[in-house]
């Protein structure tokens, strides 16, 4: 029950929850959602208006910042007490993700610089 | 026997039996979706990384920057973007109880996704024609896997929308439907998500680099 409830608010409360707010809520996430795909895009295809080294982390900064918009507005996630269950579960996928995706990018960089093959060789080499 | 019948005279007292017989209210399929998710989640993380380790690869090959188009990757985003939308809207009018408008919607989202599929297909016969196919280079490789996945997962969504459509007009918002439109919500808003990521570390820092 709780759970339910906690993705979709007034589920059970057809007819005297307000429609409005509820179609508001989702435009606010559309256009947030909308402004930050415009800005990362913008970012990548723009040439020498931003610091070049710091493309990669103004990209992530814009992709992480829409996926919590996205979590937030689309999918209800919140720190309700309801929605207990959904965050942690939530959390476990994001630190298994980060694991994953980091763990893979470390150890690979590092295995590349530990075969003291100049970088164009290594890259021949691992080329199929 | 006795057991059985002790318990079922208890749930008569607290519950009425016509909602109770049949199934829960659906948040125990909610939560069990969502958890589904996340380790779909954990599927996507591994051939991110594949492709973030690979992407470098291009064995003499067409390379990201060479390739990929940001105004082509622009309007996809845009389809599925609005697609999100287009569902919420969808939910919305379930919770007010209006079929017609959420067939409607639904409808639109379908169109959106299947706008998303044609110009992903188009995309790939088009690099496939040029000689940067999936057998071209490990970047290339990594980029098929990833980004097929991701269109694969739309696809089974899109063919789950037209199930869920033909449910709805037959047998209405029952609670089953209700429970079934929540659960292709939030795998609707996930695949979402999961492009946000492609679209950054595939076409954005691609072309960026």
């Amino acid at each position: 029950m709780s759970m339910h409830e906690g993705i979709v608010p007034e589920e059970h409360e057809a007819g005297t929850y307000d429609i409005v707010s509820a179609v508001r809520n989702y435009l606010i996430g559309f256009v947030l959602a909308a402004a930050l795909t415009v800005g990362s895009f913008w970012v990548a295809s723009s040439t020498g208006l931003v610091y070049q080294p710091g493309i990669p982390m103004a990209l992530a900064a814009f992709a992480i910042a829409q996926m919590g918009v996205h979590l937030a507005f689309f999918l209800h996630i919140t720190t309700g007490p309801d929605n207990i269950n959904n965050v942690l579960a939530l959390a476990f996928g994001v630190l298994i993700v980060g694991i994953v995706i980091v763990g893979s990018l470390w150890i690979m960089y590092h295995l590349n610089a530990n075969m003291g093959v100049p970088g164009e060789l290594m890259d021949l080499h691992m080329q199929p | 026997m006795t057991v059985q019948s002790q318990v079922v005279g208890d749930d008569l007292l607290l519950h009425d039996l016509e909602e109770e017989a049949h199934h829960d209210d659906g948040s125990m399929t909610t939560l069990g979706f969502w958890i589904y998710l996340m380790s779909d989640c954990i599927l996507f993380s591994a051939i991110f990384a594949t492709f973030a380790v690979l992407h470098n690869n291009t064995a003499g090959g067409p390379d990201a920057k060479s390739l990929f188009s940001l105004p082509y990757a622009a309007v996809e985003t845009g389809c599925l973007l609005l697609s999100s939308l287009t569902y919420g809207m969808a939910m919305l009018a379930m919770q007010r109880d209006a079929k017609a408008q959420v067939v409607r919607w639904l409808g639109v989202t379908l169109l959106l996704g299947a706008g998303f599929m044609t110009l992903e297909i188009h995309e790939f016969m088009d690099l496939i024609a040029q000689g940067a196919g999936p057998d071209r280079s490990a970047f290339l490789s990594s980029f098929f896997t990833l980004v097929g996945t991701h269109g694969l997962h739309v696809l089974s969504g899109m063919v789950w929308m037209v199930v869920l459509i033909t449910h709805v007009l037959r047998r209405g918002l029952t609670p089953e439907n209700r429970t079934r439109l929540m659960c292709l919500s939030l795998f609707w808003h996930f695949l979402d998500i999961v492009w946000i990521g492609v679209f950054t570390l595939v076409y954005l820092s691609g072309v960026a680099a």
